[in-house]
C-alpha cells in the first residue's frame, strides 16, 4: 500500500508537468506577451514603445523558452518558461498584473472559501446519504418513486435560479441575513449560512439519485441476501451491510473534491460577495489577469492530483481488499 | 408425519413478468424429518431455487407466495408477520447459497459475521461470542480458525468460503438448513469436502436438510428422500434405494440416461428433445408430454396424478399406471472413430507441444517490478493425433485453459514449441500467424459470452471464412453457411436472427459452427458444456462425436467433468499445477489411475450408485505463484515420501502400455 | 440571400445523421428494440414531444438569411442587408420589431419607470409613459382585462382545435399501422392501454399547442412576457435562447463524440503503452478544474476573435464563429469522462469469449474494434450523450455569468439572466427576463433529463434483462 501511494505521488509528476506546458502553450503561445500587452493597454495607447515598457514591468520581456543572449544556465533561468512556468513548481506564484503576490492574495483568500466550502461539503454529504439511504430502504414505494422524480426536476433547475431564489426569498423578503458580504471570525456565520444552505439544496438532486443508485445495486447482491436468511432486520442490514459497501464507490467520487474545497466556488462566492478564491478567480478572469488564472489552473492540478491519491488511502480505511494487497 | 422438521403443503409461488405471471413454483408437497436430507433435482427454470427462497420467505420482489404452508416444527412460517419471520431465519432454518464467491459480506470480517448471527439469536455478545465463532470455525474445518476469524472473503479461497457459510448457518443452531446448489460452483475435491462436512454436521445435530441440486451424483451420495422437479411441479419423489434402483417418470429416466457415464462409448447419448415449456403457460395435461417418448392422447387432456409403486415411491405419470414399459434404447452405432480418420499413434502427429511455459508475471511495488511469476502453464508436453481427443483434466486453476489458450495463440507462451500439422507456431506473427488459424479453432464454455450479441447468425459465421479467406465467392459461402448449420443441427432460418434468441445449447452449437466454418483439423474445446444442463450437454457432446466422425477434426478437450472424459476422449492427460502429472489411454487413466492425483480426483466424484468413497480427502490446491518445493502434489498425498518433497518426479511409463505414463516416484 | 452559419451546417448535419439513423435501425431488431422500449415510458413520451416542440423552434432559427435591400448597386449586384436573420425572426418579426423604450412588465400598457414628458402646455411632468406597440389597439386602457381574457380564451380554445386535429389523424395514421379499426384505437389510446405511450404524448402536444394558441393570440398586441432594458420584447429573447441552447447541447457532442470514443476504446482495446498515453492525457486534462480551463481557452480565443475581426463579415458570423468555437472547447474539455468509461468498457469486452473467438480466427484488430468492440458500447455513448445535454444547457448559463460563455451579443438564457441579475436589487424588482429565462430552461432540461432517464433504462443491459430472477441454479 505505501508502495502504491509513493507511485501514485511519482506518478503525478510527469501530470503536474502536463498541465505546466499545456497552460504555458495556452498563455504564452496562442496568446503571445504582446497581445497580452496589447490587451491590458487598450487600443488608444498601443504603441511598440509602451508594449515593452508594460513586458518590461511584469516580467514577460524575456524569450519564451531559451534566452540566446545569456550565459550558463541564465539561458534557461531568463525565460518567460522558466519565471512563470516552472516557478509554479515550488508554488512561486509571482505577482498579479495589479502588483500583488499571488501567494499572499491566497493565503489570504482561502480562508473565507473554506469557510464557505467545508459546510457546504460536509453538511452535503450527510443529507444527500441520508435521503438516499431512505428512498432505497423504501425502495419501489410511492415516496421512492416522488423522491425520483423531485431529484430530477431539482436537477433541471439552474444552480442560478437556485442563488437568486434563495437570495431573493430569505433575504429581500424575509430579511433573515445580509445579501451578501463577509466578515472574519465567527461573525462569518450570518454570511456564510445561506450560501451554505443553497450549495447543499442545489446538489440534493443529482447526488442523491446518485447515492441511491448506488445503494440499490448493493441491495441486490447476494450477500445482502444472506444478511436476510440470517434473519437480521432491514434496518441492519442498511447501516450495517449496505452503507458500508456503498460508501465504497461512493467515496471515489466524493473525496477527489476535498482538497479542491479550497478553490471555493466561483459562482456563488461571487454572488455572496464572499472574498475568496473563487471571486479572486472571477475577478481575474473579468480583468483578463492571466498570471492569476494560469495560478489557480496550476494549483486547482495540483490540489486535484492530491484529491486522488487521498482517494487511494481513504479506499483502504473501507475496503479491507485493498488495504490486504 | 408429525415430528417432521419441515413440512411444505401446495406451496405456489408466481413470478409477476411484465406481460405475463410465472408459476415458478407450482403445488409442492414435501416434508423432511430431523436428521434426514431431502433432495430436489431438477435443471435449470424448473423451479426448484424459487421452492428453497419460499421456504425461507427471501423471494425477489416480483415474486409472491400465493398459496400453500410451510411448516418449521409445526409453526406455519407462511402466517407469520415479517417481524416473527427474522426470529425464525438463521434460528430455526438457515440457508447456504450457492456462491459463496458473492454471498459474504466483502467488507466485514468473517468472526463479524457469524457473531452477528450469534448477536441476533442467541444474545451472544462480546468474547464469549468470539469464542464460539472460532469454536463454529473449528467444527467446519477451517485451519487455524483463531486467526482465520479476523480475515476477509477475498482472503478465503471458494471451499473455504463455503465453509465460513456453514459456520454462519449452523451459528443459530437451526433444526432445518436449506442448501441451495452448496457445491456447484466448487472443484470436484473440494465438493466432497464440503459434501462430507455437511453429513457430518447434519448426523451429528441431527438437523434436517433441504438440499437443491442438478447432480444426480450428490443426490446419490447425500439424499435420504428424492423428488425430481420438473416445470414447477414434483413428477417423482422417493427413498434414495428405491430411486436409484427404479426411477420410474420418463423425465427422470432421461435425466440418467444423459448421463455421459452411463452410456457406452460410442453410442449417441439420450436427449430430451425440444425444451422446458414457459412456465407462463397454462397446463391442461402433463408437463412433460410434449418431450416425452411414451406419450399417449390422455397426457395432453388431464395432468396425471400419483401412482405408487411402492411404499413411498410415487410418480406422476399415466404411463407408469398402466404400466407400459419404456421403449429399448436403439444403441449399435459404428464406433466413435472410423479407422481411417483415427491417427496411427506412429503417423506424424497433428498437434505438438513440447515443453510448454506460460507465466504471467506479478508486479508490484513502487517501480511496478516484477517480483514472481503465476506459474500457469510450467512445462507441458502433448500431442494429438489426427481425427482423436485429448481430453485435458483437471481442477480450477491449474492452466488448463491456458494451455487451450496458448495453443490457439491467445496468450503467448513463454518458452516451449508447439507444432500444428507440422508447422512450428511458436515464433509465428503477424499475417504468418494468421494464414494458419484455419488450421486450429477454440469453443468457449459461456454459450452467453461466446457470441456478439450484435451480430446475426450468417455474419458471426462468415466472419472468420472472410478473414481467413474460405471459398471464394459469397454465393459459394452462403451455401457453406447452410451446409454448416445443417452440420450442427439448426434450422437454415437461424441465420437472419441474433445470438438472444437462443437458448444456451443453440448458442453453443453456433459456436461450434463459427469454428467449423474455417475447416479447422484442430477444435480446442474449452469446457463447452459445463455451463449447460445435462440433457443439454449430452446433445452437444452428439454433435461433438458426429462431428468427428463425419470429419475427422481432432479435440482437445478441456474439462473437469471426468464422465464426459469417458464418453469422449481416446485419450486423457491429468493436470495439476501447471504440469501434466498423468497420461495415457482414457480407459487406461479412467480404469486403473495410476497417479495419486488422479486417483483422489476419480475418487471424489459422486457416484450414482451411492457408495461411499474410500480415503479422505486432504487439502486444498496450492497457489500456482508458489508451488510447493518438489513434486507439488506432495502435501496432499498419502504415500508422499522425503524423495517427494526434494525434486520433481520424470514421467515415467506405469502400465504395460507404453503410452501410459505418470510423474510420480511411487512408479519408479 | 441564404447564409449557411458554420452552427447552422453542423445543425443540419447531425439531423440528417439521425434521420438516416433511424431508417438504418428501423429494420434492426437489435438496434430498435431499445427504443421501443423507450416508447413505453410515459416520462420520455410526453417529454419528447416537449422537445420535439423545442427542436422545432430551434431548426427554424438555424435557416439564416440577410435580407435584400432592393437596390441595385452600380456593379449590377444586389445589395443586402448586414443584420443576418433566421426563419424565426421572420415569422416573429413582429416581436422583434416592437422594440420599447425599456423596462415594461408583462401584459403593462405603461413603462416600468417614470419619465419626465413635457406636457402640450409645457409643464414636465413625472409619468409612467404610455409602451409604443403595447395594447395598441385598445380604445380604452379599462378594456384590457377583458380584452386579454377574450384573447387568452380564443388562445386556448384555437390552441386546443388545432391540437384536436393532429391528435386524430395521429390517430388515424397509428390505426392504419396497426391494422386496427380507428374507434378501438381511440379507445384504447385514451384509456393508457396502448403499448407505446400515446396518451401522454398527446396530452403534452394539446399542452404545448395551447401555448402556442396562446402565445399567437397574445403576442402580437401585448408583451406577453415583458419587455427587458432596452425595451425588446421577452418572450422573443426567450425563443431565441432555445437554438443557442440546443446548439450548445448538441454541436459539443460532435467534439466529445470521436475523441471519446476514439481514444477511450483504443486505451481499453490495446493496453500497454497506448493506454497509458491515454490515460495521462486526460488525467491531466481532467486534473484541471475545468471551469477554469473553459475560462483560459475562452479567453484566449476571444483575444484572437477580436485580433481579427476583419475575418468575418458580420456580427452574427462572429458570434456564430464564438458560439461554435465554445462548443469545441467545452468538447475538448468533456470528452474525458466519456473516454473513462469506455475504456472500462474495452477492458472488459476485450477478455470475452467473443472477442478471443475474433482474435483465433484472424480478424483484424480494426475489424475487431469496428465489428465486435465498438457496436457493444454504444449503449453507453448514447446514454452518456443524452445525460450530457441537460449538463451543457446548464452550463452554459453559468459561464455566461462568469464572462467566458456565448458573445454578449448572442441571445443565450445566460445572457438574459446575465443581464437581468442585475435588476435583481432594484425596487420593484423586475422579474420576468429571469422568470422567463429560467421557466424555459427548466422546461428543456426537464424534458431532456427525463428523456434521458428513460433512454438509461431502456439501453442499460442490467436493466434490459428485467430483474425477473428465474430458478436458474447454473452459473
Amino acid at each position: 500500500m505505501f508502495a502504491y501511494i509513493i507511485r501514485r505521488l511519482a506518478y503525478a509528476i510527469p501530470i503536474l508537468i502536463g498541465v505546466n506546458i499545456l497552460t504555458f502553450a495556452l498563455f504564452f503561445v496562442v496568446n503571445t506577451p504582446d497581445d497580452m500587452a496589447r490587451m491590458q493597454l487598450g487600443a488608444k495607447r498601443v504603441t511598440p514603445e509602451a508594449i515593452e515598457k508594460w513586458k518590461l514591468e511584469h516580467g514577460y520581456d524575456r524569450p519564451l523558452l531559451f534566452n540566446s543572449e545569456a550565459a550558463g544556465i541564465e539561458r534557461i533561468a531568463s525565460t518567460i518558461f522558466f519565471e512563470k512556468s516552472v516557478k509554479l513548481f515550488a508554488l512561486d506564484f509571482g505577482n498579479a498584473d495589479d502588483g500583488r503576490s499571488i501567494g499572499h492574495e491566497i493565503r489570504t483568500r482561502m480562508w473565507a472559501s473554506l469557510a464557505l466550502a467545508i459546510p457546504v461539503f460536509l453538511v452535503g454529504l450527510a443529507v444527500h446519504v441520508t435521503f438516499a439511504l431512505i428512498l432505497a430502504f423504501f425502495r419501489g414505494s410511492y415516496l421512492d418513486f416522488w423522491g425520483v422524480v423531485v431529484c430530477v426536476a431539482m436537477m433541471s433547475i439552474s444552480s442560478l435560479f437556485y442563488i437568486i431564489g434563495g437570495q431573493y426569498l430569505v433575504s429581500k423578503l424575509l430579511a433573515l441575513v445580509p445579501i451578501s458580504g463577509y466578515a472574519a471570525g465567527m461573525d462569518a456565520w450570518k454570511f456564510v449560512i445561506l450560501p451554505v444552505v443553497i450549495g447543499v439544496i442545489h446538489n440534493i438532486g443529482s447526488s442523491t439519485r446518485w447515492y441511491r443508485t448506488v445503494f440499490l445495486e448493493e441491495i441486490f447482491k447476494d450477500y445482502v441476501r444472506t444478511a436476510r436468511a440470517k434473519g437480521l432486520s432491514e434496518r441492519v442490514i442498511m447501516f450495517r451491510h449496505v452503507l458500508k459497501n456503498g460508501m465504497i464507490p461512493i467515496l471515489t467520487g466524493v473525496v477527489v473534491v476535498i482538497p479542491s474545497l479550497f478553490l471555493g466556488s466561483l459562482v456563488t462566492e461571487s454572488f455572496f460577495g464572499i472574498p475568496g478564491l473563487g471571486t479572486y478567480t472571477i475577478e481575474a478572469i473579468n480583468s483578463q489577469d492571466f498570471g492569476v488564472v494560469r495560478s489557480m489552473v496550476f494549483l486547482g492540478s495540483v490540489l486535484y492530483i492530491v484529491g486522488l491519491i487521498a482517494t487511494d488511502i481513504s479506499y483502504t480505511l473501507v475496503d479491507p481488499r485493498v488495504r490486504f494487497d | 408425519m408429525t415430528d417432521a422438521a419441515l413440512v411444505v403443503t401446495n406451496l405456489r409461488t408466481a413470478i409477476a413478468g411484465a406481460n405475463e405471471t410465472i408459476h415458478a413454483v407450482d403445488g409442492i408437497d414435501l416434508s423432511i424429518s430431523p436428521g434426514q436430507t431431502f433432495a430436489i433435482v431438477g435443471e435449470s427454470g424448473c423451479g426448484k431455487s424459487m421452492t428453497a427462497l419460499s421456504i425461507m420467505r427471501l423471494l425477489p420482489d416480483a415474486a409472491r407466495i400465493i398459496d400453500g404452508t410451510v411448516a418449521v416444527d409445526g409453526t406455519d412460517v407462511l402466517a407469520l408477520p415479517e417481524a416473527a419471520m427474522r426470529n425464525i431465519r438463521g434460528r430455526r432454518v438457515a440457508m447456504i447459497f450457492q456462491e459463496p464467491a458473492t454471498s459474504l459480506n466483502p467488507v466485514l470480517t468473517v468472526g463479524r459475521q457469524i457473531e452477528e448471527v450469534l448477536a441476533r439469536h442467541l444474545g451472544l455478545q462480546g468474547p464469549p461470542a468470539r469464542a464460539r465463532a472460532i469454536e463454529l470455525l473449528e467444527a467446519v474445518g477451517l485451519p487455524d480458525a483463531a486467526s482465520r476469524i479476523d480475515d476477509y472473503a477475498f482472503q478465503l479461497s471458494g471451499g473455504m468460503k463455503q465453509r465460513v457459510m456453514i459456520a454462519i448457518a449452523l451459528a443459530g443452531d437451526p433444526n432445518v438448513i436449506v442448501a441451495d446448489e452448496p457445491t456447484t460452483a466448487l472443484d470436484v475435491t473440494i465438493q466432497a469436502q464440503v459434501l462430507d462436512l455437511l453429513k457430518a454436521m447434519q448426523t451429528k445435530r441431527g438437523t434436517a436438510m433441504l438440499l437443491i441440486t442438478h447432480d444426480l451424483g450428490v443426490v446419490a451420495a447425500m439424499a435420504h428422500r428424492v423428488a425430481v422437479m420438473y416445470a414447477g411441479e414434483i413428477v417423482e419423489t422417493g427413498e434414495r434405494a428405491a430411486f436409484f434402483a427404479r426411477p420410474s417418470h420418463p423425465y427422470s429416466r432421461k435425466l440418467f440416461e444423459a448421463l455421459p457415464g452411463t452410456a457406452p462409448r460410442g453410442t449417441p447419448l439420450s436427449v430430451i428433445p425440444g425444451q422446458v415449456p414457459s412456465l407462463a403457460t397454462a397446463f391442461v395435461g402433463c408437463r412433460f408430454a410434449d418431450r416425452c417418448d411414451l406419450v399417449h392422447e390422455r397426457c395432453r387432456q388431464a395432468a396425471p396424478g400419483w401412482s405408487s409403486l411402492s411404499p413411498g415411491h410415487t410418480v406422476r405419470c399415466f404411463a407408469v399406471e398402466a404400466g407400459t414399459k419404456p421403449p429399448v434404447r436403439a444403441v449399435a452405432l459404428p464406433a466413435a472413430v472410423s479407422a481411417a480418420a483415427a491417427g496411427k499413434p506412429n503417423a506424424s502427429p497433428l498437434l505438438e507441444v513440447r515443453d510448454l511455459v506460460v507465466h504471467f508475471p506479478i508486479r508490484k511495488g513502487v517501480l511496478k517490478r516484477t517480483v514472481g511469476h503465476v506459474r500457469a502453464v510450467d512445462g507441458v508436453s502433448l500431442t494429438i493425433q489426427r481425427g482423436q481427443t485429448l481430453a485435458l483434466v483437471g481442477e480450477s486453476g491449474c492452466g488448463k485453459t491456458t494451455v487451450g489458450k496458448a495453443i490457439v495463440r491467445l496468450v503467448a507462451p513463454t518458452a516451449g514449441r508447439l507444432s500444428i500439422n507440422g508447422v512450428d507456431l511458436t515464433n509465428l506473427g503477424g499475417s504468418a500467424l494468421r494464414e494458419r488459424r484455419a488450421d486450429f479453432q477454440i469453443i468457449f464454455q459461456d454459450p452467453f459470452a461466446s457470441l456478439n450479441p450484435r451480430m446475426r447468425i450468417e455474419d458471426l459465421l462468415m466472419e472468420g471464412m472472410l478473414t481467413l479467406g474460405v471459398l471464394d465467392n459469397h454465393a459459394s459461402r452462403s451455401k457453406r453457411i447452410d451446409q454448416l448449420l445443417d452440420q450442427v443441427g439448426l434450422p437454415k432460418v437461424s441465420r437472419g436472427r441474433y445470438p438472444h434468441e437462443f437458448s444456451g445449447g443453440q448458442r453453443q452449437r453456433i459456436a461450434i459452427a463459427r469454428a467449423l466454418a474455417v475447416n479447422p483439423k484442430l477444435i480446442i474445446c474449452d469446457e463447452p458444456t459445463s455451463a449447460l444442463d445435462v440433457s443439454v450437454q449430452a446433445q452437444i457432446l452428439n454433435v461433438f462425436a458426429e462431428l468427428q466422425r463425419e470429419l475427422g477434426v481432432a479435440y482437445l478437450f478441456i474439462t473437469h467433468n471426468l464422465a464426459v472424459v469417458e464418453y469422449l476422449a481416446h485419450r486423457v492427460a491429468v493436470m495439476y499445477l501447471g504440469r501434466i502429472v498423468e497420461e495415457g489411454e482414457a480407459a487406461s487413466v479412467l480404469h486403473a489411475p495410476k497417479h495419486p492425483y488422479t486417483q483422489l480426483l476419480l475418487s471424489a466424484v459422486p457416484r450414482l450408485d451411492g457408495m461411499t468413497r474410500r480415503g479422505e480427502i486432504i487439502g486444498e490446491s496450492p497457489s500456482p505463484i508458489a508451488p510447493p518445493p518438489g513434486c507439488h502434489f506432495h502435501p496432499r498425498c498419502i504415500h508422499a515420501r522425503d524423495i517427494c518433497r526434494g525434486s520433481y518426479p520424470p514421467a515415467v511409463v506405469v502400465a504395460g502400455d507404453a503410452t501410459h505414463r505418470a510423474a510420480c516416484f511411487g512408479y519408479e | 440571400m441564404p447564409v449557411m452559419l458554420w452552427t447552422d451546417a453542423l445543425v443540419w448535419f447531425l439531423m440528417a445523421t439521425v434521420i438516416v439513423f433511424i431508417l438504418y435501425a428501423r429494420r434492426r431488431e437489435h438496434l430498435s428494440a431499445p427504443w421501443r422500449r423507450v416508447l413505453t415510458s410515459s416520462a420520455a413520451m410526453a417529454s419528447a414531444v416537449t422537445l420535439g416542440g423545442f427542436l422545432c423552434i430551434g431548426l427554424i432559427d438555424s435557416i439564416h438569411y440577410r435580407e435584400s435591400l432592393g437596390a441595385v448597386k452600380g456593379d449590377g449586384k444586389q445589395a443586402y442587408a448586414v443584420e443576418v436573420l433566421s426563419g424565426l425572426d421572420w415569422m416573429l418579426s413582429d416581436l422583434r420589431k416592437r422594440q420599447e423604450k425599456t423596462y415594461s412588465a408583462p401584459f403593462a400598457l405603461h413603462l416600468f419607470q417614470k419619465e419626465s414628458l413635457e406636457r402640450p402646455d409645457g409643464k414636465i411632468v413625472r409619468v409612467y409613459p404610455r409602451l409604443h406597440h403595447a395594447g395598441k389597439h385598445l380604445q380604452d386602457e379599462n378594456e384590457l382585462t377583458g380584452d386579454i381574457a377574450w384573447r387568452f380564451a380564443s388562445g386556448i380554445v384555437s390552441g386546443s382545435a388545432v391540437a384536436i386535429a393532429l391528435v386524430m389523424l395521429g390517430i388515424c395514421w397509428i390505426a392504419r399501422h396497426a391494422a386496427a379499426p380507428y374507434g378501438a384505437m381511440l379507445t384504447a389510446i385514451m384509456s393508457g392501454a396502448t403499448q407505446v405511450r400515446w396518451r401522454p404524448a398527446f396530452l403534452a402536444l394539446w399542452v404545448l399547442l395551447i401555448g402556442v394558441g396562446l402565445a399567437a393570440s397574445l403576442a402580437p398586441h401585448y408583451h406577453v412576457l415583458g419587455t427587458d432594458k432596452v425595451g425588446q420584447d421577452v418572450l422573443y429573447q426567450a425563443l431565441k435562447s432555445i437554438r443557442t441552447a440546443l446548439v450548445i447541447g448538441t454541436i459539443t457532442t460532435l467534439v466529445t463524440l470521436p475523441l471519446g470514443v476514439l481514444l477511450g476504446i483504443a486505451a481499453g482495446y490495446f493496453k500497454g503503452w497506448i493506454d497509458d498515453i491515454i490515460t495521462y492525457v486526460y488525467t491531466t486534462i481532467n486534473s484541471i478544474p475545468s471551469v477554469l480551463l473553459i475560462a483560459a481557452s475562452v479567453l484566449l480565443m476571444q483575444g484572437y476573435i477580436e485580433r481579427n475581426a476583419e475575418l468575418f463579415q458580420t456580427t452574427a458570423e462572429r458570434a456564430d464563429i464564438r458560439l461554435l468555437l465554445l462548443c469545441v472547447i467545452l468538447g475538448l474539455t468533456s470528452w474525458t469522462g466519456l473516454a473513462r468509461l469506455l475504456r472500462g468498457e474495452s477492458l472488459k469486452l476485450r477478455e470475452l469469449e467473443y472477442i478471443q473467438a475474433a482474435h483465433a480466427l484472424g480478424v483484424t484488430h480494426l475489424r475487431t474494434i469496428t465489428r465486435h468492440i465498438l457496436p457493444n458500447t454504444m449503449h453507453i455513448v448514447l446514454i452518456a450523450l443524452v445525460m450530457e445535454f441537460s449538463s451543457l444547457v446548464l452550463a452554459e448559463a453559468v459561464l455566461s455569468y462568469i464572462g467566458v460563455g456565448v458573445d454578449p451579443t448572442m441571445i443565450s438564457f445566460g445572457t438574459m439572466i446575465n443581464t437581468a441579475r442585475l435588476e435583481m436589487g432594484r425596487e420593484p424588482m423586475v422579474w420576468w427576463s429571469l422568470s422567463a429565462a429560467f421557466s424555459f430552461m427548466v422546461i428543456l432540461v426537464l424534458a431532456a433529463n427525463l428523456f434521458a432517464d428513460a433512454v438509461r433504462d431502456a439501453f442499460d443491459p442490467r436493466n434490459a434483462m428485467g430483474r425477473v430472477a428465474a430458478g436458474g441454479t447454473k452459473a
